[in-house]
């Protein structure tokens, strides 16, 4: 039978290389899927992956898209190296989003740059409270992060959707759930289609790079994940390491949720599913859980969201096809790291 | 290999820009944005079928593009990559798109928009929607007739005034009828949802109703029926094939005429923004088959049909009793559009209380 047996080495080469080789596969295997579907399969590719990069505006789009996948990307990258699971960002995210999107109802008339700081640090304050919850029973209780965690999604989902429906509802939109329109001071400011997010997406990135790649923080992080008993021996405390690291990645996706309700839908509306935290888990992975690494990841995974949309205009192709992609893309991955850790024997009986 | 990639590389490139110079033919372009899947056989199917019959009748004059399952929140990105597409009409059939919609067609001040549902227009949109609550009010006599247990479940989207008018008129036909007709109203808060739809049909049969009637999407209540021998009424589309033993009708969105006649009208230069609401007189409201029913009734709910079409019969038209005791109407009118368009309160009957 075949057995998986732990290589004794890896080569540093191959971990970089993985996710292209990943990237290679999920083409080859795109290219199939195009063929089966009916479409000339380098006509499909090429829609697929090269148009969205052909012009300004898919190119400011698409920097738009992996805004909040860099923003959460990058929290959840950290967290995954300390061997902490925060799997909610997408409730972390609705949180911040559902925040922010508290000050124009509540005080519509409160217009000049003051809100808009406001509203950016609900939005961080709402991803963290929420993402203390799970790191909290981790810590006090030893519950499973990665269980609290996503059930947390589906709470805060609840409470946003009772909240549009509800209290927050525009009075004017005919019982229709979505809140009064974000304006002025309240709207994220943008270049063509590029709000203010790209750019808190590239400052985390780029902090966070310098904090686990220079600091002792960073040290104390990856000691915790790779062996945390040698960690404690070396006088790193565990629980504040959990609390920080669901707190960084709580407060970034809750930064991203609400720069998406003030730079993209200038609203909030119901049903909100963005999944953009899920993505993200994709993004923090392709991108070697390293921050710079999760800034191409991003671009990469906002390419398959606008090749997607390319192909179901200009194909006629199902909207299906990005998320088989994303799916097909992560498969890939993860078999990669699989056989560059392992090495596969076959073993005879006896 | 190499090699292989980049000569493939290259041909994908060549290939790209010539199919793009392929789409510069001359031909109008009409484009759709749609919030579910066109396979759902129910409203956005109706649509896409409304699309077909613009290619049918206009032929090679034409070129149609659509995106389909279009996220409420974010559906900016997709109505403006249609307009950079070349689509020089593009109808938005959801409510939830109304801002963005908007939004969009002040950025192209060139591109016609016709939003399905909504209430705010403009130079350049225009808003059209169906008189479906016509159809209530036929089902609910064919519904009071029917029911064994004297009451109906109704399985329901959003509170927003077309679905509340619905079970209003709906309530209306039936207490026609009955005047002790009862309905029992599940709420599961999304327009496709297979899953909960049929959930909540399950809940209600189990709570001794014996009609289905639903404000959403799916064909997922009237499998329930089909499966539990219960009756039920379509929505949006004829769903037989899903009911055979269960469907007594459905009202059928029937939006090709409409279609048809807005995309010649761009192409004849005469376009002009407008709020079109058309019912069962104009054909864009249609019922399905009477079926599974006895003669007399199936008679009785055609002459409704045809007393709605010339005006003699309506939902709306009368004196109404509110559900808090005030009446609304007069006798031999109909109740302003503009109340309906705006409906926010139930008929005196209905048990259930109307989110506010």
């Amino acid at each position: 039978m075949l057995i998986l047996e732990r290589r004794v080495e890896r080569a540093r080469l191959w971990m970089w290389a993985s996710p292209v080789l990943a990237l290679v596969l999920t083409i080859i295997a795109g290219g199939i899927i195009f063929a089966l579907a009916g479409v000339d399969p380098l006509h499909g590719l090429y829609t697929y992956f090269i148009s969205p990069l052909m012009d300004g505006w898919d190119r400011e789009k698409l920097i738009a898209k992996a805004a909040p996948l860099v923003l959460i990307g990058v929290g959840l990258a950290v967290c995954y190296t300390a061997n902490v699971w925060n799997i909610g960002a997408e409730g972390q995210f609705v949180a911040g989003a559902l925040l922010a999107g508290l000050v124009p109802v509540y005080f519509s008339g409160w217009q000049d740059a003051s809100v808009m700081a406001v509203m950016l640090l609900l939005g961080v304050l709402g991803g963290l409270l929420w993402a203390m919850i799970p790191a909290a029973l981790r810590v006090r209780f030893h519950a499973n992060e990665i269980l609290t965690s996503l059930m947390l999604v589906y709470v805060v989902r609840l409470a946003y959707d009772w909240a549009v429906r509800g209290p927050l509802r525009d009075p004017h939109a005919m019982n229709f759930p979505k809140t009064v329109r974000f304006d002025g001071w309240q709207v994220l400011p943008a270049w063509g289609e590029i709000h203010l997010g790209a750019f808190f997406a590239l400052v985390a990135a780029l902090v966070l790079y310098v904090v686990m790649v220079k600091m002792l923080k960073g040290f104390e992080l990856r000691a915790l994940g790779s062996s945390p008993r040698a960690a404690r021996f070396a006088g790193f405390s565990e629980h504040r390491a959990v609390y920080f690291v669901f707190a960084v990645s709580g407060a970034l996706a809750g930064l991203a949720g609400a720069c998406d309700v003030m730079g993209v839908s200038r609203q909030l509306q119901a049903p909100y599913e963005p999944n953009y935290g899920f993505v993200a888990i994709i993004v923090a992975f392709l991108g070697r859980l390293n921050p710079i690494g999760v800034i191409f990841a991003g671009l990469l995974l906002a390419l398959s969201y606008m090749g997607g949309e390319a192909a179901k205009v200009s194909l006629g192709v199902s909207d299906n096809i990005a998320k088989v992609f994303q799916g097909i893309l992560l498969f890939f991955i993860l078999a990669c790291d699989t056989l560059i850790l392992y090495r596969i024997r076959w073993q005879g009986r006896g | 290999m190499k090699k292989f990639l980049l000569s493939a590389a290259v041909a994908a490139l060549a290939l790209g820009a010539a199919s793009a110079s392929a789409l510069a033919a001359d031909k109008y372009k009409a484009c759709w944005v749609y919030v579910g899947s066109i396979g759902d056989f129910g409203y956005t199917y109706q649509h896409d079928q409304g699309r077909l019959d613009v290619v049918k009748a206009l032929g090679d004059k034409v070129e149609t593009a659509y995106v389909e399952n279009v996220p409420e929140s974010d559906s900016a990105t997709a109505i403006e990559r249609l307009a950079r597409d070349g689509c020089k009409l593009i109808f938005t059939t959801s409510f939830g798109f109304m801002d963005a919609t908007i939004d969009v067609a002040k950025k192209y001040p060139d591109v016609k928009f016709e939003h399905a549902t909504g209430f705010k227009s403009a130079e350049n949109v225009a808003t059209y929607n169906a008189k479906f609550h016509e159809g209530r009010y036929v089902i609910g006599q064919i519904a009071a007739k029917m029911s064994k247990t004297g009451s109906a479940g109704y399985i329901v989207s959003f509170p927003i005034p077309e679905v509340v008018a619905g079970i209003n008129a709906f309530m209306r036909g039936a207490q026609s009828v009955n005047p002790d007709f009862k309905i029992k109203v599940i709420w599961v808060n999304s327009w496709f949802d297979p899953a909960k739809e049929a959930d909540a049909a399950k809940v209600l049969f189990s709570q001794g109703v014996d009609i289905l009637v639903q404000h959403t999407d799916s064909a997922a209540g009237m499998q329930v029926a089909e499966e539990q021998g219960k009756l039920a009424f379509g929505q949006a589309s004829d769903m037989i094939k899903f009911g055979p033993k269960a469907q007594l009708t459905a009202i059928v969105d029937n939006w090709g005429p409409y279609y048809v006649r807005r995309v010649q009208e761009a192409m004849d230069g005469t376009w002009k923004t407008a709020q079109s609401w058309e019912g069962l007189k104009e054909g864009v409201v249609n019922m399905a088959p009477f079926t599974n029913m006895p003669d007399d009734v199936a008679k009785a709910a055609a002459e409704t049909v045809e007393g709605i079409k010339a005006g003699t019969v309506n939902p709306f038209m009368g004196k109404i009793t509110k559900q808090d005791g005030t009446v609304v109407g007069e006798d031999g009118k109909m109740l302003p559009d503009a109340d309906i368009l705006g409906m926010n309160w139930y008929v005196k009957g209905v048990d259930d209380k109307l989110p506010q």
